[in-house]
């Protein structure tokens, strides 16, 4: 402010003054992630919070009263309610069908189509499309070819003198149409990231194998396989925490029915907090939920880390 | 035989392998247009591919049964200001976090991170009752912010800033010398050389809206204010029986336009998700 009588440089002694480099990097840094960081507290962390916090309590929508009761709606969860052990089965069911069986045909078809051949990018194409169709569109057209009297899946059958079940009534096949007609339709995804894997892979690798005597069987056994390894372990665990995540598809399939048969994790915590209003209970059941997923994720971390060693 | 048509033999036996696995992706598809075109009777009868009469006027009972044309401008528009959302906000934050080292970038980055662990499943009670205080309830609003807020923005903030790090680095000090803000080389010259990674986000942000269930579930009740995957779960009669013709229609308006775009640019769009690389 001392120059500001000098006259000669009036406006100098209303700059601020020079900011140092790291300063000012820190401001402009800040400034840059300001929208995406002040939207993302306000929507996920507060959330994140109030869902932990929610969780203590005891809340109905309908009758408008909270109390706080502790750890007991986690007490109710793991050691009363007969649904929640039920659900957590399903759940693991559901992911142990699901993730093996979308492995697999992933890893057929990215090696079936990873080369350009002849239709790879047809087959591929065709293979991804489910991919990029929404879950709801998927979902009523395979219910619609599941139902049980008349439906195109059983009509079929019955050509070749099978007669099929009522799929999405009766439990064990409910459970087994889900699985099924979800693989189908996120296999693609699967397929792509192991694609792009294999095509990573050096071709001398497998020419230096050939040359030795390697069968194809023997090349992919000990020369393909392990240089996927790092590329299973990420398709595996993202695939195991999107069938924890599945909602869309059991809502219209089966609505968690029958008898509770394909009453998914997710479903049910919609079902307790938007149909039941027990905000409480399904809070408590919400952060279950992120607990599974966050030791998913960690484990993912911790057996990177080593592999990369 | 010669070394040639054992190459055909093979071939059409892999072609013949390959299309008989192709059956359960592309069926589905077939056998939705064409019974959006049988009757509520025929539908259920012999499983023919074509239908015995042409049903045309189904495709105009879909408009006169709720308000599906406004329900599809709908689910457009939100996809559209949610795209370009998410492209501006994650690419200035993917940019700050590649290019700006700034103090606490490192603990942001944790942070942003763990988000990527958290599923919408779990948030959605609080930002219930959160958009209810503000008084945002059936509106469109929560449908616009949580993705572009939520796990997909951060997703699509670290693709922006894995992208930016690959940049050369030079054309942007050089920049710089001639004096240009950070804003302005964020604008003037690090948007324009990652096209590809604005389109691959562009391209999934957009399916990642078009294509969401729960959130318009939970927030939106009327008819006027659905998204198309809400719309065509609507098409059942007063007993919440399916009415499987009509809703097979829809189905197909719904999916057809999305499909074609694929076919066209599946190149572009494959590519993009193989980018994103984390949904699933």
């Amino acid at each position: 402010m001392t120059t500001h009588a000098a006259g000669r440089q009036p406006v100098r002694g209303f700059r601020a003054p020079r900011l140092s480099l790291k300063y000012r990097a820190a401001i402009e840094g800040w400034l840059f992630v300001s929208p995406m960081l002040a939207g993302f507290v306000i929507f996920f962390v507060g959330p994140l919070v109030g869902v932990a916090l929610y969780s203590l309590t005891k809340w109905n929508l309908l009758t408008q009263q909270s109390t706080f009761i502790g750890l007991a709606n986690y007490a109710d969860a793991l050691t009363k309610n007969p649904d929640f052990w039920l659900v957590i089965r399903n759940t693991a069911i559901f992911a142990a069908g699901l993730v093996p069986l979308n492995m697999a045909l992933a890893l057929c078809l990215a090696l079936a189509l990873a080369r350009p051949r002849f239709g790879a990018v047809f087959f591929r194409t065709v293979f991804f499309a489910p991919v990029v169709t929404s879950a709801v569109a998927w979902a009523i057209v395979w219910k619609f070819l599941l139902q049980g009297q008349g439906g195109a899946i059983n009509e079929l059958l019955a050509t070749i003198g099978i007669a099929g079940p009522n799929w999405l009534r009766e439990p064990n096949w409910a459970m087994a149409a889900v699985i099924v007609t979800r693989v189908l339709k996120m296999v693609g995804l699967n397929m792509i990231l192991y694609i792009a894997a294999l095509q990573a892979v050096p071709r001398d690798y497998e020419e230096a194998a050939r040359l030795e005597g390697a069968s194809s069987w023997q090349i992919f056994r000990m020369v393909t396989w392990p240089l996927l390894g790092p590329t299973t372990l990420v398709i595996m665990v993202i695939t195991t925490i999107g069938s924890f995540k599945v909602f869309d598809h059991i809502y219209l399939m089966t609505g968690g029915g029958p008898e509770n048969g394909t009453l998914v994790l997710a479903f049910y915590i919609y079902q307790q907090a938007f149909k039941f209003f027990d905000v409480g209970y399904a809070s408590a059941l919400a952060m279950i939920m992120f607990v599974m997923v966050f030791i998913l994720t960690l484990l993912q971390l911790f057996l990177a880390r080593r592999n990369s060693k | 035989m010669t070394r040639r048509t054992r190459q055909a033999v093979y071939r059409t036996c892999w072609i013949l392998a390959l299309s008989a696995v192709a059956i359960p992706f592309v069926f589905p598809f077939l056998w939705m247009i064409s019974s959006g075109f049988k009757s509520a009777n025929e539908i259920f009868g012999q499983p023919n591919l074509i239908p015995s009469v042409w049903h045309w006027e189904n495709f105009a009972e879909i408009f006169r049964y709720q308000p599906f044309a406004r329900q599809y401008f709908n689910s457009i528009y939100i996809a559209i200001v949610v795209t370009l959302l998410v492209l501006v906000f994650s690419s200035l934050a993917g940019y700050a976090l590649a290019r700006i080292r700034f103090a606490g970038s490192a603990l942001l980055m944790l942070f942003l991170l763990s988000a990527l662990m958290v599923p919408e499943e779990v948030t959605i009670i609080p930002n219930f009752f959160l958009f209810k205080w503000l008084g945002l309830m059936d509106t469109h609003v929560p449908l616009i912010v949580l993705p572009v807020f939520g796990s997909h923005g951060i997703m699509a903030t670290f693709l922006m800033r894995q992208y930016f790090l690959a940049l050369p680095k030079e054309i942007e000090e050089a920049a710089t010398m001639d004096g240009l803000s950070r804003f302005g080389i964020w604008m003037r010259i690090a948007l324009p050389m990652s096209r590809p990674a604005l389109a691959a986000v562009a391209i999934i942000t957009f399916l990642f809206s078009w294509n969401l269930f729960l959130e318009p579930l939970v927030f939106v009740n009327s008819l006027n204010l659905f998204t198309l995957p809400l719309a065509l779960s609507n098409f059942t009669d007063p007993y919440g029986l399916p009415l499987w013709h009509l809703q097979l229609a829809a189905t197909s308006l719904a999916v057809i336009p999305i499909l074609l775009v694929y076919i066209i640019a599946q190149r572009q769009i494959i590519e993009s998700f193989a980018m994103s690389g984390v949904k699933g």
